[in-house]
């Protein structure tokens, strides 16, 4: 069979996934990581898929959002909650499967609604409207109770007491304490084919007709619609898909920790941002980019830790690096005189 | 019976009326010019023909149906594809790529077959490469077809953009100043060009155009607007020697 350029491209991209998966898990069993190391690993594939997510929707279909922590945190939350309840009745396989289901299913229906107003905008608007978006899903989520006991499910806005659960209920959700105790059913194997399975869509997704209209849009939205291609359609497709893949990420992060809260350092604007960096200094458009861009970004303050002052100093200068090697007309010129056409960021 | 039929398409915008009472009949197989001075409402009559903007009155059939309140997409599924006076192209996808974005309504398969690359995905896909290809040989640009469109020189630019619009299988071909900013040796290339289109695909084109070698050369009918009404309409050489065309358009 003929393999074309592209598909070469993309398993190239997966097999350094898997290549960094096998790597880590040898080094891992011969007792070469540290737990702090260890404990960084989950992470890392979790912000490897959002920015994975990001990119479909900033690179490919071109519109700058800032509140993708928030379709995150959709992703957590209700898997977390599912996990949580059904903690006692479910085996751990399914249960996982199920709360993986539900909680991209949660945030792909956020992302289509969320899509509707918001995509009616451009640019800037759009970037500060998602924004938006992204801290009212965060504040809401810190405000909400919701328990159960022998009568059912209870819920409130205001607090704990106000639930009214009878001695023997049970507070699932307890506002701005989140879900305490999710099972831990996310480890780093499930990150990595979870990454994989992200890939996939998107890599296909770029590959067919639906990806090419997308990338259409893009490029130029009056000669789309000139060419037959239902702009809102694709660009809510598009959304869609990349929130689901955000929450996603949201899934492996919730069933990886103990105690579950919507803080701002996980799904705030700034986490948004941090992705955002990920992103555009992957190569917007490049999903491998990002793959490496977020692994590489996301490992190295936390590596940087012995240095202590200087760990934001050295974090800084590296992002400029990062950022003249990959945007640089004189740079990339000079990268592809060097290392002919290795080139490691390629528009697709 | 012809192929585009409009009658009294008027637009005005605030107190300007841009187009004001427009007729046009287009027979199937014509090649029919559109001129005028600039502001004239060229390009606003291209922009009512394809659902940009919606007319205040009139009526534009093509192939007997009445498409004069669809929108964009729908006039472009009904069979009217256009290029752009400023070109548009995609500019970050490959040669091939924009060819395909325009064969995208003609060959289908679901989203779920995209994304996981079953079913019906690897047979559709083959036969749109085919068919992209098979256009992008009549354009002579089959040698190119992996190249970004934004690196294509701008005679090949311009050629992409009919190849695309000739992608969706339209009944009409609106081309809007195809030969603007071409050098001769280029404008003579794209009139070969625009009379093989009409050879291989048996089309219809209307174009707007400022070049009167290229409009006297291979239109067989003109319309010339004058601030937004007709001024004359015919047979190409009966309309250029008309002395108010000529005083208002030609000049000399």
């Amino acid at each position: 069979m003929r393999i074309d350029k592209k598909t070469k491209d993309n398993l190239i991209t997966y097999g350094i996934v898997v290549a960094a998966f096998l790597l880590i898990q040898v080094l891992a069993s011969t007792g070469h990581l540290s737990s702090h190391m260890k404990g960084l690993l989950v992470p890392m594939t979790y912000y490897a898929i959002i920015a994975v997510a990001l990119n479909l929707c900033v690179g490919i279909l071109g519109e700058l959002s800032i509140g993708h922590c928030g379709f995150m945190c959709i992703g957590a939350f209700t898997s977390a909650f599912f996990s949580k309840l059904t903690e006692e009745t479910l085996p751990g396989g399914l249960r996982f499967f199920l709360a993986f289901v539900i909680g991209i299913g949660f945030a792909a229906l956020f992302g289509f609604l969320i899509g509707i107003p918001v995509l009616r905008l451009k640019g800037d608007y759009l970037a500060i409207v998602t924004l938006a978006f992204g801290e009212i899903i965060k504040n809401v989520l810190n405000a909400f109770y919701i328990g159960y006991d022998s009568k059912g499910f209870h819920f409130s806005m205001k607090s704990q007491m106000d639930l009214g659960l009878e001695p023997d209920g049970d507070t699932v959700i307890n506002g701005a304490m989140g879900i305490m105790g999710t099972p831990h059913d996310a480890g780093f194997t499930v990150g990595i084919i979870v990454l994989l399975i992200s890939l996939m869509v998107v890599l296909n997704l770029i590959n067919s007709r639906d990806g090419r209209a997308i990338m259409a849009i893009r490029d130029n939205y009056i000669a789309a619609e000139a060419s037959g291609i239902n702009v809102t359609r694709y660009k809510m497709m598009a959304f869609t898909i990349s929130a689901a893949i955000a929450g996603a990420a949201g899934v492996i992060y919730s069933h990886n920790i103990t105690t579950l809260t919507a803080s701002s350092q996980y799904f705030g604007y700034n986490a948004s941002i941090m992705i955002l960096v990920y992103v555009v200094l992957g190569g917007i458009g490049n999903i491998r980019g990002s793959v490496i861009a977020a692994c590489i970004l996301y490992l190295l303050p936390e590596l940087l830790r012995g240095l202590n002052k200087y760990r934001m100093l050295i974090y800084s200068i590296v992002l400029i690096v990062m950022m003249i090697v990959n945007w640089s007309p004189k740079v990339i010129e000079w990268r592809k005189r060097t290392f002919g056409n290795l080139g490691i960021k390629k528009k697709i | 019976m012809a192929l585009l039929n409009v009658t009294n398409l008027s637009i005005s915008f605030g107190g300007l009326r841009a187009v004001d009472d427009f007729n046009m009949t287009i027979e199937k197989g014509e090649l029919y010019g559109l001129i005028g001075p600039n502001g004239a409402g060229k390009t606003t009559v291209f922009n009512l023909l394809t659902g940009v903007y919606k007319p205040n009155e009139g009526i534009i059939k093509l192939d007997d149906e009445d498409i004069t309140r669809k929108n964009t997409i729908e006039i472009n599924h009904a069979g009217i594809a256009r290029t752009f006076q400023n070109i548009r192209l995609f500019k970050q996808m490959s040669v091939i790529d924009n060819v395909k974005v325009g064969l995208s309504e003609r060959f289908k398969y679901s989203t779920l077959e995209g994304i996981l690359h079953v079913g019906r995905y690897r047979k559709v896909e083959k036969q749109m490469d085919d068919e992209a290809m098979r256009l992008l040989k009549v354009f002579d640009l089959d040698g190119e077809r992996e190249t970004l469109a934004s690196n294509l020189p701008y005679g090949k630019q311009r050629k992409l953009e009919i190849a695309r619009a000739m992608a969706t299988d339209p009944k009409l071909l609106l081309l809007d100043e195809p030969a603007a900013g071409m050098n001769p040796n280029e404008t003579k290339e794209l009139m070969e060009t625009i009379a093989l289109v009409r050879k291989e695909f048996d089309m219809t084109i209307l174009l707007i155009e400022h070049d009167m070698k290229l409009v006297s050369g291979i239109c067989e009918k003109l319309t010339v607007l004058n601030f937004g009404k007709v001024l004359c309409q015919g047979e190409t050489k009966e309309v250029l020697s008309n002395p108010e065309v000529i005083k208002a358009y030609l000049g000399g």
